[in-house]
């Protein structure tokens, strides 16, 4: 049955859905309980021009086939998505808004968006941005479906900018504490360097410089350090696959200002995104690892092992209000995904 | 119109003296923005100083069931800042300090009436810089640039306003105050930033905004490319953009725009120029010098007749100085431009340009083009005298084939400029009708009375459904024994 009918009839009938494309991300935010609605079928490259920098394909496109795609033509998403699994679709991806360790330099999954056609929870299909980069008609609802998990409309197809993949690479390696790692790369984020990723594990610092030869190969003089051999290391930490990450200790993010000091909460920290997001292994109280968070200035979620309670921060009252109120505008009977980010949403 | 006197009151209480306008003269003063053409003298216009006059205005406001526009300096070019006759206008103007400077997180908090040039100014000392610049960057606010998710031309590279700011405060038609963002680089829940940014003043007013800033590049130069072939140059820029490089402004401009500049500025451009582009690279000397190679090749291969590279930053201002004094320039070509702002995608360029010439011929006016080229946003300028005849009309006319075609090809009716009052009929053709009653049902969510800026940005379906009527029928009205209102 389509896509756009399986919706209309959930809304005529009341009944929750529980939207899903390669299910890589199911670990993510609360489990809902609907009648499963799959993207996997509706798949396929609708539209992609190199020469725009732009590629429009639909929601149920494994992400591997679209970077073998760019590939091909030495693209590439600029926001480096976490597959978390070979199933993962496109939809997924917007839907989740999860971004790689690019971040704080290229961009957002939202940042890269520029489009797409959604069915609300009323099973209407609507068409929002497109595929040119300044559009400024109407709401910027597009970029409001990154990051909704689904919540807001079924994301049928999207069209996203995408980048040249840079001539070099290198990563750097520095053998520093954590509070040394923040200092260094606050400071080096201040001046022009090429740099686009940034991580502290373990006592050491890995900077990813991109670009020309001749900027990374200046850049090198100025910054130092040792030409690092992981060359997997972006990889597995974009994936989670490092040992890091293997572990049933609760997962915590803190989303980070950048320059915050290491957080003295104990458990094992890895920072990443130059500060701004950091991974965090505690059985602390989730009250605890939240007031950290918001008294840096920012905010946790519970991103694997939640024992209980909120996945992600809660909001204030009159936020939550205003969000519902959303939500209702979008999904009226509450019938895509409820719940999914927050039980009240 | 006048005021209901007990909500006059209350406003005088809440504002006290000097922050109240009342009198007809001074009203006048406000009686439009950027697009003169749409002129309504609002019924008071307020300058509250602080965020605690603001709550308690609107407040009032919804309590008395005023409608409200916001105003930053006014630039606007789509009527968004278009007063209402039974409305209040809000100026923001005395918001205009810069809070807080943190280099280290690469931001700053600023007030939405502080000008988007000065925040450039202000954190130079610190090596960095606020990057979208429109070209009115020394008059407008940042609360306008957050309202209209302006761009500029060096939004190519670095993105729109909507990439570059964190966080805001705004305040909700009943006073409440919202966090939107946070000072890290995303927030839980729904992505408000996005939908704030480019709402046109329809969803709250904005009283704080986190920018994010950068690294002053170490160099950037320009490179001015003329051919005697406008889709020759259309195509250069396709050709530069598909090699990898991304420029960090990359703008076209067409033999009448070149020479209006040129008489303005003397900016040093070649006046016999079909079109010339102007190509700015940015990064460490040793990028810069690899890509102005790579660029010139290109160029060459696009039969460009003539280049010439900046090599010093006066040099480079002075480039540029033409193409941002564009429109003043184009301004003193006859009495009256109208401003065109739709987006296409880059490659029917050439096809684009050819039919933007034959609606001029047909419309009989006289168009300047000037392009952000490298992200196919249009800027098509049309002269006009309003003083004569129905050439104000034919203009309007004109503008909306323009914004049609560009809607045609795949793109849309306005890449920065916004909605507003002005292409609000645009908007028909651009959405579908459902689309458009989910446009009203978000607003809904923020503002369910319909208090703040009503009648922009999102038309009304019914006007919709009477326009596309005589769309449809190319001007044969369907059903003419019908009235029509
Ligand atoms: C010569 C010239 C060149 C221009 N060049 C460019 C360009 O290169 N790129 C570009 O994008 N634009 C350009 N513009 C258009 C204009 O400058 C921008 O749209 C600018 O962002 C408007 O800012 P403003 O402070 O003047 O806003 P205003 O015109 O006062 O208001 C614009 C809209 O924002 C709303 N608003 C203002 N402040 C707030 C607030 N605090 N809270 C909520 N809503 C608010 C208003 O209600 C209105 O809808 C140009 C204009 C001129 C005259």
């Amino acid at each position: 049955m389509a896509l756009q009918q399986q919706i209309a009839e959930a809304f005529a009938n009341s009944t929750p859905l529980s939207i899903c494309g390669g299910a890589s991300k199911q670990f993510l935010g609360n489990q809902v309980a609907g009648e499963p609605l799959s993207t996997a079928e509706h798949r396929g490259v609708i539209n992609y021009q190199p020469d725009e920098l732009v590629m429009t394909v639909r929601s149920g496109t494994p992400l591997q086939e679209i970077k073998e795609i760019l590939q091909a033509q030495h693209q590439r998403l600029a926001f480096e998505p976490p597959s978390f699994g070979d199933a993962a679709t496109i939809g997924g991806t917007f839907a989740c808004g999860l971004s790689g360790p690019s971040r704080p330099w290229t961009g957002s999954a939202r940042d890269s968006l520029l489009g797409c056609t959604i069915i609300n929870g009323r099973g209407e299909q609507l068409h929002f941005g497109g595929e040119v980069i300044k559009n400024v008609a109407g709401y910027d609802a597009s970029r409001l479906m990154v990051g909704a998990f689904g919540t807001l409309g079924l994301i049928m197809d999207v069209s996203f900018r995408v980048l040249p993949v840079p001539a070099t690479e290198i990563t750097l390696s520095f053998s520093m504490d954590a509070a040394q790692a923040v200092a260094s790369v606050v400071s080096w984020s201040q001046k022009p360097l090429p740099i686009t990723a940034a991580a502290w594990l373990d006592g050491e610092l890995l900077i990813r410089l991109s670009g020309a030869q001749a900027a990374i190969r200046s850049a090198q003089l100025q910054l130092g350090g040792d030409i690092s051999k992981q060359t997997e290391f972006w990889l597995q930490l974009r994936e989670q696959q490092l040992g890091f990450f293997q572990t049933g200790k609760p997962l915590w993010r803190l989303s980070l200002p950048m320059a915050a000091a290491p957080l003295d909460t104990p458990g094992e920290q890895l920072i990443e995104w130059g500060g701004a997001q950091r991974w965090l292994l505690s059985g602390e109280k989730p009250q605890t690892i939240r007031q950290t968070a918001l008294a840096a200035g920012g905010h946790a979620t519970c991103f694997r092992n939640a024992q209980g309670g909120d996945i992600f921060t809660p909001l204030s009252k009159p936020m939550l209000a205003l969000q519902q109120r959303l939500k209702k505008a979008f999904d009226p009977k509450g019938i895509l995904n409820p719940g999914r980010i927050y039980t009240d949403l | 119109m006048t005021a209901d006197p007990r909500f006059l009151s209350s406003l005088r209480t809440i504002l006290g003296g000097g922050s109240l306008i009342e009198e007809q003269e001074e009203l006048t003063a406000y009686e439009c923005d950027g697009l003169s053409a749409h002129r309504t003298i609002p019924m008071l216009v307020a300058l509250p100083g602080n965020v605690e006059q603001v709550q308690q205005i609107l407040k009032l406001c919804y309590q008395h069931r005023v409608p409200v526009v916001a105003r930053g300096a006014g630039t606007g070019l789509s009527g968004g800042a278009q007063p209402l006759e039974n409305g209040l206008l809000l100026s923001l103007a005395r918001f205009n300090r810069i809070l807080d400077i943190d280099a280290d997180n690469r931001c700053a908090t600023v007030q939405p009436g502080v000008r988007n040039l000065a925040i450039s100014e202000a954190v130079k000392p610190y090596g960095l810089y606020y990057a979208p610049d429109p070209s009115s960057q020394i008059a407008c606010t940042i609360g306008g640039n957050v309202a209209e998710n302006s761009g500029g031309v060096h939004c190519l590279k670095y993105g729109l306003t909507v990439h570059n700011v964190r966080k805001l405060r705004v305040i909700c038609i009943d006073g409440e105050i919202l966090t939107i963002g946070s000072d890290a680089l995303d927030a839980p829940g729904y992505d408000l930033l996005a939908l704030m940014n480019g709402s046109e003043g329809l969803l709250g007013i904005i009283v704080e905004v986190t920018v994010n800033l950068l690294p002053i590049p170490p160099t950037a130069r320009v490179m001015l490319a003329a051919f005697d072939d406008a889709e020759n140059a259309g195509k250069a820029v396709s050709g530069i953009i598909s090699s990898g490089i991304i420029p960090a402004g990359l703008e076209m401009m067409d033999n009448l725009a070149i020479r209006a500049a040129e008489d303005f500025v003397h900016a040093g451009y070649p006046k016999d120029a079909a079109a010339i582009l102007l190509c700015e690279l940015d990064g460490t000397d040793e990028e810069v010098r690899h890509d102005i190679e790579k660029v010139e090749q290109i160029l060459q291969l696009h039969h460009c007749t003539a280049t010439r590279l900046s090599s010093n930053e006066e040099q480079r201002m002075q480039l540029w100085a033409g193409r941002k004094s564009a429109f003043p320039a184009v301004g003193r070509l006859a009495p009256d431009y109208y401003c065109m702002d739709g987006t296409i995608p880059r490659h029917r360029l050439p096809e684009v340009l050819r039919r933007i010439n034959e609606l001029s011929q047909q419309h009989e006016l006289a168009i300047a083009n000037v392009f952000h080229a490298g992200d196919g946003n249009l800027h098509p300028l049309i002269l006009y005298d309003a003083n004569i005849g129905d050439q104000l009309h034919r203009a309007e006319r004109l503008g909306s084939k323009i914004l049609q075609l560009c809607v045609e090809v795949g793109g849309t009716i306005t890449g920065e400029h916004g909605v507003g009052s002005e292409k609000i009929d645009e908007m028909c053709i651009q959405f579908k009708p459902l689309e458009l009653q989910q446009f009203h049902a978000i607003k809904a969510a923020f503002d369910q009375h319909g208090l703040l800026n009503p009648g922009k940005a999102v038309p009304e379906l019914h006007r919709c459904a009477e326009l596309g009527a005589m769309h449809v029928h190319n001007g044969e009205l369907p059903f003419p024994e019908l009235e029509r209102f």
